[in-house]
């Protein structure tokens, strides 16, 4: 995917004033954080599990030449090849040479961010193959040639009534006027169309929550069911998987289920986690009969060791972005690329470039609740200030920022012109807003008071307070 | 290939030498990888049997699944034809070619349609038997094979699904030790919470989006000791 993180301001922009996608963004509440809320109240162990799932991921990453190796080991002994890939492009082109020597037509595809990384469909369309993407969500957005703005919630940017339209137009072979206003009929309608596709697909292409490394499995955590269709009926499964999914053990895996359910959806367990072997066996009676794994590094190996090495724990859950006051107000589309969210944040400069993604780490107020609902405690602030530090050492800060910088840098290096400074400042802000109690208009600041009015500044200032509350204190001991 | 194999493997143990992450070392894997030590299990399956079979009906009742408890296996045959006959749909069934479910004896209802092996596009039901129930999130394990093809499991739109209370745990750890006792990891491994279910609609829940819209779990009693 090409990204168009440098428009993030424009878009961002459009996307709040853009009525049908603030309407989409309300469900985020109950739909996400209440539900996650009550489902983590039931489970006090979750904390500690935080905490473990934390260690296991680090372990994990450390010896990750390691872990991949025994990993590549068990898939061959199972009967499964192994593919490695650098880039993308590479990744792309083994997935398509697998294909071809199978001399395929239709490939159905159960949900992968890592494929919409790589552009795969686009890939596989210009090769002459019909990929279908078989996840509600993903076959919605197929249909509108869109990409996805949620992680998990490809199309949490649309209401009802837009998929209903595209239906509409997509679906041409049925009734025309047949009623399609409720969840009920577009998931039946969904259904059923891609029924078809499953059954007539040569390949079927899975993505991977997890990459056991005790017994060469590669894991799905599914709630539809389309990712087991995608690769239970066709002849050929192939699984396409970053290289930091890595897991050591089952109990591993587990441990780690235990927090993604919950912190993405606010289920207790999804309704299906699968964990694939191999082709089927000699007394199977169904199950592909050739599985492959493509193992796609495309810059994570050159995020280990550097101050966003953490992000590389990341589980996909989506709970930094369902809590994110930014992604809430303009959804994921503005970020540019498939990751959106805080984790976007911290995680896109790394794999795209900073002189890409270097709106997105600004694109915080730094509340921090997207860390207090990591199940993997990134520190997403911290490596979102990093990328903010970077961003102005590299001189790819505006002008205008660098200078405005510069010139508080050098006052606040001199407390006593600083406080006089403040003082000064208040008094004047004070006088200028104290007719409404607030400012609409500051000279320079025209961003921030287009949209909003500064409350204007009363009393003395924080510095002044402080010290005053501080001879106070010591002279009432 | 290999040399994609090589640059990443290369690639990947450069930049660990400034990573700050964890201890490196081949023994600790080794240890990890034999070892398989537990992590923390949540206190909710800290029960007796009994007591992890009733949170197991639970947990399974809270993802609309839909339980029924029967005295043997001899039961099987009436409580499915009374759930075909619930939700008006035909008497056929689909069945999984599975040991444990051989002594189930079909004649006593002779309306029924019993069919053995891999889902048909046309199965409206299936009936399969079942590794494990896991007591922790009310989730069943279950495992290709060639008493238990994975189809049926997802093609059907009615899945019934018979586990013994001997079979229920815990834990998702005490499920794999169950699955290690009986060999090396088959095929696949599925573990099933509830039935089908999408939320990509403005966040609404519907089930049945591909998989099963219904799953019923016939729960039959035979004391902790027992099962397959």
């Amino acid at each position: 995917m090409q990204p168009t993180s440098l428009a993030f301001k424009d878009r961002a922009r459009d996307a709040v004033t853009d009525a049908q996608l603030q309407r989409a963004l309300l469900n985020m509440k109950p739909g996400f954080q209440q539900r996650r809320a009550a489902t983590v109240a039931k489970l006090p162990e979750f904390e500690a599990l935080r905490d473990q799932a934390r260690d296991i991921k680090n372990h994990t990453l450390a010896n990750l030449d390691t872990y991949l190796l025994r990993f590549e080991e068990r898939v061959v002994a199972n009967g499964g090849q192994v593919h490695w890939a650098r880039t993308g492009r590479e990744a792309c082109e083994a997935i398509a040479e697998i294909c071809r020597r199978a001399g395929a037509r239709t490939v159905t595809k159960g949900k992968s961010m890592v494929a919409e990384e790589i552009g795969l469909n686009d890939h596989l369309e210009a090769e002459g193959f019909t990929p279908i993407e078989t996840d509600l969500g993903e076959y919605i957005i197929q249909l509108r040639h869109e990409a996805p703005s949620h992680i998990i919630a490809p199309a949490l940017h649309l209401v009802k009534q837009q998929i209903a339209d595209t239906f509409r137009e997509a679906h041409t072979d049925l009734e025309a006027d047949r009623p399609l206003s409720e969840p009920r009929q577009l998931t039946d309608e969904a259904r059923a169309m891609l029924r078809r596709s499953f059954l007539s697909a040569d390949v079927g292409i899975t993505g991977a929550n997890f990459l056991v490394a005790e017994t060469g499995q590669t894991v799905i955590v599914t709630n539809e069911g389309n990712g087991d269709l995608t690769q239970c009926l066709p002849r050929i499964h192939i699984v396409i998987s970053s290289i930091e999914k890595a897991v050591p053990t089952l109990e591993d895996c587990s441990a780690i289920l235990r927090l993604l359910a919950r912190s993405a959806t606010g289920q207790e367990f999804s309704a299906y986690t699968t964990f694939s072997t191999g082709p089927k066996r000699a007394e199977d009676l169904d199950g592909p009969d050739e599985f492959h794994v493509v193992l796609l590094d495309n810059g994570r190996s050159a995020v280990l060791g550097t101050e966003a090495e953490d992000t590389l724990r990341c589980i996909r859950c989506g709970a930094c972005m369902n809590h994110c006051p930014v992604y809430g107000s303009v959804g994921g589309h503005a970020y540019g690329w498939v990751v959106p969210g805080p984790i976007g944040a911290a995680l896109d400069p790394a794999l795209i470039g900073l002189d890409q993604a270097r709106h997105l780490p600004n694109a915080s107020t730094f509340c921090g609740r997207c860390e207090t609902v990591c199940p993997m405690k990134i520190p997403l602030t911290k490596i979102m200030r990093h990328w903010r530090v970077k961003e102005f050492e590299s001189g790819l800060a505006p002008a205008s920022v660098r200078r405005g910088l510069s010139l508080w840098a050098w006052a606040a290096k001199r407390p006593r012109l600083y406080r006089f400074g403040t003082r000064l400042a208040m008094r004047m802000l004070g006088l200028l807003g104290r007719r409404r109690g607030r400012i609409g208009w500051l000279p320079l600041s025209g961003g921030w008071t287009r949209f909003r009015d500064m409350p204007a500044p009363q009393g003395r200032t924080f510095q002044d307070q402080w010290a005053a509350a501080s001879r106070q204190d010591s002279g009432g001991r | 290939m290999s040399e994609a194999r090589d640059a990443i493997l290369g690639g990947v143990r450069k930049a660990l030498a400034g990573q700050q992450l964890g201890d490196r070392s081949e023994a600790s894997v080794d240890a990890r990888l034999d070892g398989r030590p537990r992590g923390i299990i949540p206190d909710r399956v800290a029960k007796p049997h009994d007591a992890l079979v009733d949170l197991f009906v639970t947990m399974a009742e809270q993802v609309s699944a839909t339980v029924v408890r029967l005295d043997g296996l001899n039961d099987v045959p009436e409580a499915a034809a009374q759930f075909l006959a619930d939700h008006n749909l035909p008497a056929a069934l689909r069945l999984a070619p599975d040991p444990s479910l051989e002594g189930v004896d079909w004649t006593a209802r002779p309306m029924l349609e019993v069919s053995r092996g891999p889902a048909r596009p046309d199965d409206v039901t299936s009936l399969t038997a079942s590794v494990a129930g896991i007591a922790e999130t009310g989730t069943l394990m279950l495992a290709s094979g060639a008493g238990s093809p994975t189809t049926l499991n997802f093609l059907p739109d009615n899945h019934i699904v018979v586990l013994h209370e001997g079979q229920v745990v815990g834990a998702y750890e005490d499920a794999w030790d169950r699955l290690r006792a009986a060999g090396g990891p088959p095929r696949t491994v599925n573990l099933v919470t509830g039935p089908s279910r999408t939320g990509d609609i403005e966040q609404i829940i519907q089930l049945g989006a591909h998989g099963p819209r219904r799953l019923h779990i016939l729960l039959i009693a035979d004391g902790a000791d027992g099962g397959p």
